[in-house]
Formats: C-alpha cells, sequence, structure tokens
C-alpha cells in the first residue's frame, strides 16, 4: 500500500506555520494558489502537501491582512489566473515570523536535545 | 440586486475562477504526467476536496460576509415564512401578546419604581424623616409620614449636612368661587423648593426664599399640564388671579413640562408658599402647630458628605432640635416619646409614590404571571419548531451533505427565529402602548389622580429586546441543535419517513408539554386565588348598608359664623336635607367608613381597682346616622339633641368589639369609660348611652376592633364645615342635584362636594379587582396555550404511530384498547405536569399572602378545582386526537407503508 504509507510520512502543519510557507515561497516572486501548493510540496521533498481547504481561506486571509496582494495574469495558456505577490508588510511580516520559527526550532531542539537541561 | 449582493457576486465569481484555474492546472499537470484525462480529472478533484467548503471558509475570510450571510439568511427565513403564514401567524401573535404584556407591565414598574425623579440629580436627593414616629401626636394630613412645622424650622436653621433643604406638603384645594368643589392636587412649598429641584419656569417666575416669609400675601405657581388645561397656555396668565379655598392668589409663573412635583403617581395643579397657609385654610394656624403634621422635608446632601454623615449629623442635633419643639400640651405618656425623636437621612432620589406602595408588589407579581405566559408561549413555538424540523429534515440533511457546517444550518434556524422573535417582539412593542395605558386607566378608575409618567426609555427598550433575544434562545436553539444533529446520510437513508431522530425529539416535546401543564397550573391556581379574594371581599359584611347612599360635604367656611351658632346652622340644614322628596334618613358624620381616614385614642375603664386599656377608633356623628347607615342600635338609645348638650355629661354609642374588649361582654350601658388627652384635649370621661352593631370602620379587609361615637352637639370646637350622610330612595344625580338647590336658596356662598358610598367602598377594591382580573386573563391565556401544545403533540404522537396502530388493530385490538393506549400518553404527561404544578404552586403562593382576603395561600379547595378543572380540560384536548386513532383503517395504515 504505497498510498498509505506516503501518507503516513507526511507532517500536520502546525497551526500558523502555512502563513510563515506561504509568504516564503512568494518571496521568490509572484504565483498562484495551484502554483504555491506545488512550490511548498516540491520543497519539502513531498513531506508538506497543503490542503487546497486550508490554502485558500489563508491566501485570502494574508491579502486582507495586506500582507500579499493579488492580480489577474494571463497564462501562457491563456487562462486567467489570480496571482499572489508579497507586499512590504508581507516581507516585515516574514522577516519576524521567521525569527519566531528560528527559536521555536531552538527551543523544540533544546528540550528534545536536553542541552539546556542539567542532568539531575 | 442589493448593495451587498453587488460586491459579494463579483468576489464569489472570482473565486470560483480561481478555483476552476487550480483545477485546470492540475488536472493538465496529470496528464503531462501521463495519466489518463478521465483518471486525472476525478484525482484532481478527490485532491481539491469539497468546493462548498472551501468556498465558504475562504469567503469568511473577507471578514465582513457575516452582513452578507446574516442577509441571505434574513432574506431565506422571510421567504420561509411567508410560504407558512399559518404558523407565521400562530407564532407572531402569540409572541406580540407575550412580549406586549410583559413590557406593559415594565413599563409601569420602571414608572413607578425603578425610574428616577425627574429634577436635579436625584441620586443625592434625600429625606429628612422620623427614625421611629411612634409617639407623635396630633393631626396626621398625609399618608406618607411627615413632620410639623416648627421641627421644619428648627431643621432649617441647625443642619449642616444639606446644601439645600426645602419642604413640602400635599394639599387638596377647592378652585370654585361657590357651590359645588371644583378640587385641585395642590402643594405647600418652602421658597427654596423649586430652585432646589432645579425647576425652570417656562411663564414667569418660580417662587423663592423671599416669597416664603412669615404674613406673605397667597402667590400661586400653576403647573405645565393645569395651565394647558384651565389656560390653554396662554402667556398672559402671569398677574391674573386664582380663588383658592375662596381666597384669592396671584399666579407668578408655571413650571416646566414634565415636573409634577416628588409624588410618583400624582401631580399638582398648583403650588404655594407654605407662609401662605394661614391666609388661604383662614387662620387654622398650621404654622405654629406642634401637633400637625404636613411636611415632606428633603434635600441634596452636600458634595464630600454621604448619607450615613448627614444622619450622624442629624441624629447630633435631634435632642436640642426636639426639646425647643416640643409643644405646649403635648399629652404627657407621649412626651418622653417625642424628646427621643430622631431624625434620619433616607435615599429619595424616586420621590415618595403612594401607587408604589399600594400596587408594587401586586404589579411584580403580574409581571412574573406574565413572564411564566411567554414562557408557555415560547414552549408552544418550540414544539412547533420541532414538529416542522421533522418535516424539514430532508431539506435540513441534504444541505448539511452538500457541506453546509452544521454551524451555519444551526445559525440559519436560528435566524428565522430571531426573526419571528424580532417581529413578534414589535408587534408587542406596539401592544405594550395600549395595554399600559389600559393598566394606569384601571387604576386611574379608582383616582383620578393617578398620573404616571409612561415614556418609553433605554430600561424599557432594553427590556423588550432582551425578552426578544430571549424568546428567540428559548423556542429556536433546542429545536435547532436537535434538527442539525441527526446524520445526513441517516435521514436520507430513512427515505420518506424520518423515523431516526423522532424518538429523542418527541421525548423534549413531551417535556415541554408537561412543563406548561406545571406552569399553566400555577397561574391558574394564583388566577383563582385573587378571583375568590375579590368574591369575599365583594361579599364581605361591612355591617352597614351603603347602597343608596349619598356623601355630601358641605363647606360653610365663607359664612363666618361665630362658633355658637355652628350647631344651629347645622342642624337647620340637615332639617332641610331631610325633608327633601326621597330622602329616608340624613346625618352627619365626622368619618365616612371606608374613606381611609381614621381617628383614635387609648380608653379605658378602672373597675374594682383594674384598669382595663384599649385603643380604640372614634366617630363624630348626629342623630339618625346609624338609622341612615342601617346599623342596629342593639341596646340603649341614639343621640338625642335635647337631652346630649354641651353642658350635660358627655356621652358616647360603642360597638359591640368596645363591650367585648372594656367590659367582657357585660351591658356597656351606663357604663363610663376614660379617653386619654390629646393635644387638643384633656383627659375625658364619658358615659355610654347605646350600643351598636359592629361595623368596618378603615377598610373593608379589617377585622373590627373598638368603635366608639361621640355626638356632634357635645363637640365643644365645632368646625363650619360639615359631611352629611343621606340615604334616598331617588338616583344619587336627582339626589345631589336637590342637596344642591337646598344649599344655593341658603346661601351662594355655601360649597359642597359630593361621593356615592358604593363608589368610594368600590374604589377600596381596586386592587383585588385587578389581580382577579389580569391574574384570570393571564391564567386563561396560559391554560389554552397548554391544551394547543397538548394537542399538538398527541396529535403528532397518532400520525406517527399510523402503522403501529393500524397493526395493532389489524391483530385484534379493540378501538378502546387504541383509545386506552393515547389516552395512557397523554394522562401520563398530564399527571407528571400537575405533580410539579401542585409543588410549584404552592410554593409560588406564598408570595401572594400579603394579597389575599379570606382565604390561605395554600387553599386546598381552590387548588383541587384548578387540579381538577386543569385535568378535565387536558382528557377534551387529548381525546380528541385519541378519538381520531381509533378511526384508523387498519389496510389503509398498512398500505402507507
Amino acid at each position: 500500500m504505497p498510498r498509505a504509507a506516503r501518507y503516513q510520512n507526511r507532517i500536520e502543519l502546525l497551526q500558523g506555520t502555512l502563513d510563515l510557507l506561504v509568504l516564503q515561497t512568494l518571496r521568490w516572486g509572484p504565483q498562484h494558489g495551484y502554483g504555491i501548493a506545488q512550490a511548498i510540496r516540491a520543497n519539502s521533498s513531498d513531506v508538506l502537501q497543503v490542503d487546497t481547504g486550508s490554502l485558500y481561506p489563508a491566501l485570502h486571509r494574508l491579502e486582507r491582512q495586506k500582507w500579499i496582494a493579488a492580480a489577474w495574469k494571463q497564462s501562457e495558456n491563456n487562462q486567467r489566473t489570480r496571482v499572489y505577490r508579497l507586499t512590504a508588510a508581507g516581507r516585515r511580516q516574514l522577516a519576524s515570523e521567521r525569527s519566531r520559527w528560528a527559536q521555536l526550532v531552538d527551543a523544540m531542539g533544546g528540550i528534545l536535545n536536553g542541552r539546556n537541561r542539567s542532568e539531575a | 440586486m442589493k448593495w451587498w449582493n453587488a460586491g459579494s457576486s463579483k468576489k464569489d465569481d472570482e473565486l470560483n475562477e480561481e478555483l476552476r484555474a487550480h483545477l485546470t492546472m492540475a488536472v493538465r499537470e496529470r496528464i503531462e504526467r501521463g495519466q489518463s484525462p478521465a483518471e486525472a480529472e476525478s484525482a484532481a478533484r478527490r485532491e481539491l476536496g469539497n468546493v462548498a467548503t472551501i468556498k465558504e471558509v475562504t469567503r469568511e475570510m473577507w471578514g465582513w460576509t457575516w452582513i452578507e450571510q446574516v442577509m441571505q439568511d434574513l432574506r431565506y427565513a422571510v421567504r420561509l415564512l411567508r410560504r407558512h403564514p399559518g404558523f407565521t401567524t400562530i407564532a407572531v401573535l402569540s409572541l406580540a401578546l407575550g412580549v406586549g404584556a410583559n413590557t406593559a407591565l415594565f413599563q409601569v414598574i420602571n414608572a413607578v419604581r425603578l425610574r428616577s425623579l425627574p429634577v436635579a440629580s436625584p441620586d443625592t436627593l434625600a429625606e429628612i424623616r422620623l427614625v421611629d414616629p411612634d409617639g407623635a401626636r396630633g393631626y396626621f394630613n398625609s399618608w406618607h409620614p411627615s413632620l410639623t412645622n416648627p421641627i421644619w424650622e428648627q431643621i432649617r436653621e441647625r443642619q449642616q449636612a444639606f446644601g439645600d433643604l426645602f419642604a413640602w406638603g400635599a394639599n387638596q384645594f377647592n378652585l370654585a368661587q361657590s357651590g359645588e368643589a371644583k378640587p385641585a392636587p395642590g402643594l405647600w412649598v418652602s421658597g427654596g423648593f423649586f430652585s432646589a429641584l432645579g425647576v425652570r419656569p417656562v411663564v414667569g417666575r418660580l417662587l423663592t426664599d423671599a416669597d416664603d416669609q412669615r404674613g406673605c400675601p397667597a402667590r400661586a405657581v400653576l403647573s405645565y399640564p393645569f395651565w394647558q388645561r384651565a389656560y390653554g397656555g396662554e402667556r398672559s396668565v402671569v398677574g391674573r388671579t386664582l380663588t383658592i379655598d375662596s381666597k384669592p392668589a396671584e399666579i407668578i409663573g408655571v413650571t416646566q413640562a414634565g415636573f409634577f412635583g416628588l409624588e410618583v403617581g400624582r401631580s399638582f395643579d398648583v403650588a404655594l408658599p407654605i407662609c401662605a397657609e394661614p391666609i388661604v385654610s383662614g387662620g387654622s394656624g398650621r404654622l405654629e402647630s406642634g401637633t400637625t403634621w404636613w411636611l415632606s422635608i428633603m434635600g441634596h446632601v452636600r458634595a464630600g458628605s454621604s448619607l450615613p454623615q448627614a444622619t450622624a449629623q442629624l441624629g447630633a442635633i435631634s435632642p436640642a432640635l426636639f426639646h425647643s419643639t416640643l409643644p405646649a400640651k403635648y399629652p404627657a405618656v407621649s412626651v418622653p416619646k417625642y424628646l427621643n425623636f430622631k431624625l434620619a437621612a433616607f435615599p429619595a432620589g424616586s420621590g415618595i409614590s403612594w401607587v408604589r406602595e399600594e400596587y408594587e408588589s401586586s404589579l411584580w407579581l403580574l409581571q412574573g404571571t406574565a413572564v411564566v405566559v411567554l414562557l408557555i408561549a415560547c414552549a408552544n413555538l418550540a414544539n412547533l419548531l420541532l414538529a416542522r424540523a421533522s418535516a424539514r429534515q430532508r431539506e435540513i440533511a441534504v444541505r448539511l451533505g452538500l457541506g453546509a457546517s452544521r454551524r451555519r444550518v444551526i445559525r440559519q434556524l436560528l435566524t428565522e427565529s430571531l426573526l419571528l422573535a424580532g417581529v413578534g417582539a414589535a408587534f408587542g412593542a406596539l401592544l405594550a402602548g395600549t395595554l399600559s395605558t389600559a393598566l394606569v386607566g384601571f387604576l386611574k378608575a379608582a383616582d383620578q389622580s393617578v398620573i404616571l409618567d409612561l415614556g418609553t426609555d433605554w430600561r424599557v427598550l432594553g427590556f423588550t429586546v432582551a425578552l426578544a433575544v430571549l424568546t428567540c434562545v428559548l423556542f429556536g436553539l433546542a429545536p435547532a441543535i436537535k434538527a442539525t444533529g441527526i446524520g445526513a446520510s441517516a435521514v436520507l437513508k430513512a427515505a420518506g419517513r424520518g423515523m431516526t431522530a423522532d424518538r429523542d425529539r418527541a421525548g423534549l416535546r413531551r417535556a415541554l408539554v408537561a412543563g406548561q401543564v406545571a406552569l399553566s397550573l400555577v397561574l391558574l391556581f394564583g388566577a383563582l386565588l385573587f378571583a375568590r379574594s375579590l368574591y369575599n371581599l365583594l361579599t364581605v359584611d361591612p355591617g352597614f348598608r351603603d347602597e343608596g347612599v349619598v356623601v355630601a360635604a358641605i363647606d360653610m367656611r365663607q359664612l363666618d359664623l361665630p362658633v355658637e351658632r355652628r350647631h344651629g346652622a347645622i342642624q337647620d340644614l340637615l332639617d332641610r336635607l331631610r325633608a327633601l322628596p326621597g330622602v329616608q334618613a340624613a346625618a352627619t358624620v365626622g368619618i365616612v367608613p371606608i374613606s381611609g381616614d381614621a381617628w383614635g385614642n387609648d380608653v379605658w375603664i378602672d373597675s374594682a381597682g383594674s384598669r382595663r386599656t384599649t385603643n380604640s377608633l372614634f366617630n363624630r356623628v348626629s342623630l339618625g346616622y346609624f338609622e341612615t347607615l342601617d346599623i342596629p342600635i342593639l341596646a340603649g338609645r341614639d343621640f338625642d339633641a335635647a337631652i346630649d348638650t354641651p353642658s350635660s355629661i358627655k356621652v358616647a354609642i360603642v360597638n359591640e368589639a368596645f363591650a367585648r374588649e372594656l367590659l367582657s361582654g357585660s351591658s356597656p350601658i351606663d357604663a363610663r369609660f376614660t379617653r386619654e388627652s390629646t393635644p387638643s384635649e384633656p383627659e375625658t370621661v364619658f358615659q355610654i348611652v347605646g350600643l351598636v352593631k359592629d361595623a368596618k370602620y378603615l377598610s373593608l379587609r379589617e377585622t373590627i376592633g373598638p368603635t366608639a361615637f361621640f355626638p356632634t352637639t357635645q363637640d365643644v370646637r365645632p368646625g363650619s364645615f360639615a359631611r352629611v350622610v343621606l340615604r334616598s330612595s331617588l338616583p344619587a344625580e336627582a339626589t345631589t342635584a336637590a342637596i344642591s338647590r337646598t344649599l344655593a336658596d341658603l346661601s351662594p356662598r355655601i360649597g359642597v362636594s359630593y361621593d356615592v358610598l358604593t363608589t368610594q367602598i368600590g374604589v377600596t377594591v381596586v386592587r383585588e379587582r385587578l389581580m382577579a382580573t389580569l391574574s384570570g386573563f393571564f391564567g386563561g391565556l396560559a391554560a389554552i396555550l397548554t391544551l394547543v401544545g397538548l394537542y399538538g403533540v398527541i396529535a403528532y404522537s397518532v400520525a406517527r404511530r399510523t402503522s403501529e396502530i393500524g397493526v395493532r388493530l389489524a391483530l385484534g385490538a379493540s378501538r378502546a384498547n387504541v383509545l386506552s393506549l393515547i389516552l395512557r400518553e397523554a394522562g401520563l404527561l398530564v399527571f407528571i405536569g400537575i405533580v410539579i404544578g401542585v409543588v410549584l404552586a404552592i410554593l409560588a403562593a406564598r408570595q401572594t399572602a400579603s394579597l389575599l382576603f379570606g382565604l390561605e395561600p395554600a387553599d386546598p379547595l381552590t387548588l383541587s378545582v384548578t387540579v381538577l378543572a386543569l385535568a378535565a380540560v387536558a382528557l377534551v384536548a387529548s381525546y380528541v386526537p385519541a378519538r381520531a386513532a381509533t378511526r384508523i383503517e387498519p389496510v389503509v395504515a398498512l398500505r402507507v407503508e
């Protein structure tokens, strides 16, 4: 059952992590929803798979918070797609979320590796 | 298209397009990777998930869509309610009635209890009163505990706790120049009254300290409503002269609209300065009297000072103050109490109110009753909605199946309820205006002077809105939760008949009906208690006969008769009145029974070295009084003007209670008793010359106490005011017209006003009448709602069990079996309801104890009658659908399946 195995390898996204992933993905340039999903999947070697049901609400939420902006673009197959790009505010938000993420990773690592704990 | 729609549909289209593009790209990529188009399409769709859900969640991210959703829900709800006009009408009507009755009662309660006076800083307004008025002797001019003018002047001198202090007393003035009296409610006010309350004149000026100096002329301030009524709001009224108690008074101004004085429920027409009392009343000397209690004293506590501090300060000045004001001839027994009087400050921000004291507990009780009626109405609506939820089960299941979240569907269902509640409450609020006016009209029928400002303020508004929301939640939430709590597939699988959730839902409906039975039992019980209480009061024997008796208050003050000629003048007048056609008997009387006035002191009899003391009521009557009121003289004689002269020994006629109390029932004739000294008369000995049957004195509710009657002819200080009772065989109007003619013939300067004794007594049972009428109305309404609910549940249960009953009949059950099967179900509900109801009723009835007459709150007979009546009608309500069940044709019923 290869499908089941693949599902097990996937990681449930932490609350708020999706925002960070979207913002980070858009750093490389404007992208539409499908592209963002594919990029996240590819860059995580298929470990992280973004659910469409979470992606679009997240995109629209980020847009409302003015961290990303959207515009309609004609694709090469003559299809209209909604393309998102990072705003200046989004860039700042990304920076702060990245440092928070780094702190989280640090803290988690500390706990899991017992680095900061004196052995009793 | 509406504005909220225009924007959203464009956004919706864009979202659709965005998701479509996503799908297209996903499919194309899968095809590029070598999947077949069909395979790619279905895999991509699967990956995409539920588009409806995605759209809904995404839309929520737009933030403002809740408006759009609410609008959408509302439009849907309106459409749905329109499609079921029967249901909608019943729902709106019962809610409008429930909310209307509640709001109306609350409006009246708000007006008499909750609202502050419309004056400057009512929250710091306080009243100065005696902590314990026991020991106050003399004349009491107000139902409200009050003080004398010397005490007021001393408080004004000595106190420091109040920034501004004023005194006022209510009074009835006569505005007629002669002939029949034109009574007008009035106020005696001190100079600081209007400025302290922040009242402004609309015309002219108001009274000030300069107007309130000893020996001042009568200057009158009119109230705004009186100015409008009597003078059509003419500005030239200032400077004109008004006749007050036959004395001229100059009008100096009119108070602002909305100011009614300090008594809630009353208003005033004219206000005069306290110093004008001697001129207007003709030198009765109230200003100097230390035993006439007629003034209320109020003021604003000084900033930075508190009520307890003010009370402490008043307590400190009390001993010196009461020493300096002790009246010269104060009865010796009461002097220590007078000297120990203590003044204290009490909050007065909501004024004083006789209406409040008389009706507040009744109003709260009625409010509680109305809330219960509303609860029952809500239970009925919840029942209807639950039944409808069964019908809509498939619709809801489909919506859930198509991806609507449960929360979303509940919100949709609640929007429907909220719309119903809103419309119902809106109609209710409209209805409330009429109902509260009618309620005040009910009180007014008794007492023309009840004037209440029923204006709607934030409190009333908040109350109505809260009711609407509460009702909506009560009748809408449970059905909505229940309706959506079923698995969608279960319902859809259950084909035409949604059997799945029925058991659960029917349980809730049964509980609701049992609750309704319980609550309506409580209300019916209350209604019966009040009805019986009213009946007891109306049929109680007062000891006298009031039919055909007219009371004429004759004012001869303007004749300026010298004291020694007054007896003769009144005697002459009585003779003329007795000669009028139709008049059977006539007499003068000091205090008309059940009028609310009273006069009494301690009396005692010394015999064999021991003294028996009791408190007795008094009355002063002329020969023929007992005949006029049909009170039998049991022993001895009536008064006789020839024998009972001012110089002969003082005589009295006593009632049975008097003889029982002081003479242990032995014959009272020729016995002597002593009346304690009063501020106006020394200790006096009376000889008893007659014994009369007991009759009520103060109110119909009282147990008759000792009463002694004194002859008018032995009154040492006769007034020029006579109250005459006449029994006539002619209608009251004919009698009063004849009296007026007789008086006018005697002198145009005689004033008179009339009362019909029956009417005057009827006024004293207004509270009982109000309680019996309204609780009866609410009780009936509750019972009807409950029976409708019971009928609905049983009928529904029969409809649901059609096939089961069909099977039973086919297998040989008799019609009687089926009938008892259904009636047992109904009977169980009613039984449970009645058991709970009886417990609740006994608990709730305790609240009514003070309002009942002639029966106990837990009257077993009343309770049994209530239970039986409710059980009987409940049986009828369930018999109809049960009977329908027996007519089920097994073949037809089974074929439906």
